[in-house]
């Protein structure tokens, strides 16, 4: 507790000090608008930025209201359709029928990334160590530079090979090559059978694809970290007669495992969080029976959102999309307060 | 050169076969499209196009560079080049503004400021909000897409830390000099980050160039970049038709060769992008 002093009491100090204080309190609003004027090109800058995320981030926000709301008619004002509570939410995940389909868009999202995280985390990791063991530098840049590629390539240029490669034909030419694989190895019909209407191979395509195209830019973060420990380490390792698996267990595992540790919590954050646009261009030929382990969250969204073509239940698609943004942002919030924790490291 | 032991030996082998095969299974689609756009209708029909061109054609190209349907084609590019340029530079005009302002130390209500920011981040309003927001402010044109795809949080704290790394001592000198905002950031702090403004033009200008799903949804047909009208040529050509025309190449050559024409200006340039590219993942370690 302070003692309350009287002026007199006071050094010349403390006076000065409660002088300025009150000072500051009285002037506050007056301080602030004057420097706002000394700095006004600052503000000016400012402008273009906020209204750029007002309109375009915040103000869809309001949007979400859809979820509340029997919104059949586009054309009147948002509030004056009728308001149905929490009626959609209940609808799309306990209704006898409607239910199913959320649910397993819901299992697809966590198992497409529950494997995209053991199939693909390792992958960069073991590139990195490998990049790292290849002492000619230039021959070292050049697969490096090679391998980051893809991710410079448009999602729709993937796909399309994809697409193309698993085309089974038409009455114009031949199957593609992976189809023709394929029916060769017996896994398909000899009839022409378009795999990417196969729910059986959807997901190895997805990831072993995503792999294809993210693993050499991935590397990028794990290949500075093992460059980052000091070569002597490895010399007094060698002296004692450790291999090279002992080395890369006792030495570059420990040396980049704060940056492992970090990439695999914020990729855990981003575990309900599976894109729509390459899913939706994989299957955009395909028939819905890919649903079943193809549709994830977004891609149900934009589908019940009348998006993807066809009929649209704005409120249902709001309401799937709302209960997924939440529980998105606490994974991607908690995961990165946790890396935070952790290692001083986060996205923001 | 040390002596190795004997594990590190086969370590280095397994090292240099596993990347071998990696960076040829990277570029083994691109080098496929090239023998799929260039090779003879038999072969193709046989399936014995795998790696190299046989019966060696130029007509898809030529079809796709001069043909009936070559006009949709190249007005798409000239739309992709648009967005790309002038989308590009709306976005880095405000990213850098932002930036800039966000690393004043004096700006009021700072916190408030980045938090606005830095939330869209954690949460977005989801997909048909977006879409019908859209809607609404008429993001339904050529300048609608550039306005309405303006910056993304991430890019600007990028920026902005770059910026705050920035020694003030030049700055100082300069406001004494009477210089006012805009000369400080336009003769001290951009020529001071030409790498930073490099690696995130380019992530701007690549998410315009291979924007996809806004684009279809939001604009109509003669407005549609080239990733929109490639998709629906590759779609096209896995479909069978029922006129049955004398082309002189199989329709997957045609879907190749636009693959490839699309990816070619990629191709060029990477090789001199690659190092900023690449350094935008180091540098992503953002702390607010």
């Amino acid at each position: 507790m302070m003692k309350i002093l009287r002026k007199t009491e006071m050094t010349p100090e403390q006076r000065a000090q409660e002088y300025f204080l009150d000072d500051l309190e009285r002037t506050r609003g007056r301080r602030i608008w004057a420097q706002i004027k000394k700095h006004w090109g600052v503000y000016l800058m400012l402008i273009p930025v906020l209204a750029f995320f007002f309109l375009f981030r915040y103000r869809p926000i309001y949007g979400l209201m859809n979820a509340f709301i029997d919104y059949r008619f586009l054309q009147k004002p948002l509030l004056d359709n009728d308001f149905t509570g929490f009626y959609a939410f209940l609808k799309i995940m306990f209704d006898a029928t409607e239910k199913l389909r959320f649910w397993q868009a819901f299992r697809n999202t966590f198992t497409l990334s529950m494997y995209g995280l053991i199939f693909g985390f390792p992958v960069p990791i073991i590139l990195a160590l490998m990049f790292s063991e290849i002492k000619n530098e230039k021959f070292r840049s050049v697969t490096q530079i090679i391998t980051y590629l893809p991710k410079f390539i448009s999602t729709v240029v993937i796909t399309s090979i994809i697409v193309l490669l698993a085309s089974p034909g038409n009455n114009m030419q031949g199957p593609g090559l992976m189809n023709a694989l394929f029916t060769r190895a017996g896994w398909i019909p000899d009839a022409p059978t378009h795999i990417l209407s196969q729910p059986k191979f959807f997901r190895s395509i997805y990831i072993i694809s995503g792999i294809w195209e993210g693993a050499g830019y991935g590397s990028i973060v794990y290949f500075a970290a093992i460059m980052a420990i000091s070569p002597t380490n490895y010399e007094a390792a060698r002296i004692d007669g450790a291999s090279k698996a002992a080395q890369i267990r006792y030495i570059t595992f420990p040396g980049m495992a704060p940056t492992l540790t970090i990439m695999l919590i914020l990729r855990v954050g981003e575990i309900l969080s599976v894109g729509y646009e390459k899913i939706i261009l994989l299957t955009a030929n395909s028939t819905t029976a890919i649903r079943s382990t193809a549709e994830v969250i977004s891609t149900y969204v934009l589908s019940l959102g009348g998006l993807l073509g066809g009929s649209s239940q704005l409120n249902f698609a709001a309401a799937a999309d709302l209960f997924n943004s939440l529980i998105a942002m606490f994974l991607v919030i908690g995961s990165n307060f946790i890396s935070r924790r952790v290692s001083d490291t986060s996205l923001f | 050169m040390k002596r190795l032991d004997r594990t590190e030996i086969l370590f280095r082998i397994l090292s240099y076969t596993v990347v071998i095969l990696f960076a040829i299974a990277t570029l083994y689609p691109f080098i496929f499209s090239i023998a799929m756009a260039i090779s003879g209708e038999g072969p193709i029909n046989r399936g014995e196009i795998i790696l190299y061109p046989k019966d060696i054609q130029f007509r898809a190209l030529l079809a796709l560079l001069t043909g009936e349907n070559s006009k949709k084609f190249w007005i798409s590019y000239t739309n992709t080049l648009f967005y790309t340029l002038y989308g590009t530079l709306f976005s880095m005009v405000i990213s850098i503004f932002a930036a800039y302002a966000l690393s004043r130390t004096h700006l009021v209500f700072k916190r408030q400021i980045s938090f606005f920011i830095v939330f869209t981040m954690w949460f977005s309003a989801g997909l048909i909000p977006t879409w019908l927001n859209y809607r609404d402010l008429f993001v339904n044109n050529r300048w609608g897409i550039i306005y309405g795809f303006g910056a993304q949080a991430f890019n600007i704290l990028l920026l902005r830390n770059y910026f705050q790394g920035i020694s003030k001592e030049i700055e100082e000198a300069a406001i004494v000099d009477g210089a006012n905002e805009f000369q400080v950031l336009g003769s001290i702090y951009l020529p001071m980050s030409k790498s930073a403004l490099a690696t995130i033009t380019l992530f701007y200008a690549l998410n315009r160039w291979n924007g996809y799903f806004w684009n279809r949804q939001l604009v109509g047909d003669m407005e549609h970049p080239l990733q929109v009208v490639l998709q629906s040529m590759v779609q096209a050509s896995s479909e069978s038709s029922e006129i049955v025309e004398v082309l002189g190449y199989a329709p997957y050559s045609l879907a190749y060769s636009a693959i490839i024409l699309s990816i070619i200006p990629i191709i060029i340039v990477y090789p001199y992008l690659q190092k900023y590219f690449a350094r935008g993942v180091n540098v992503g370690g953002v702390k607010e």
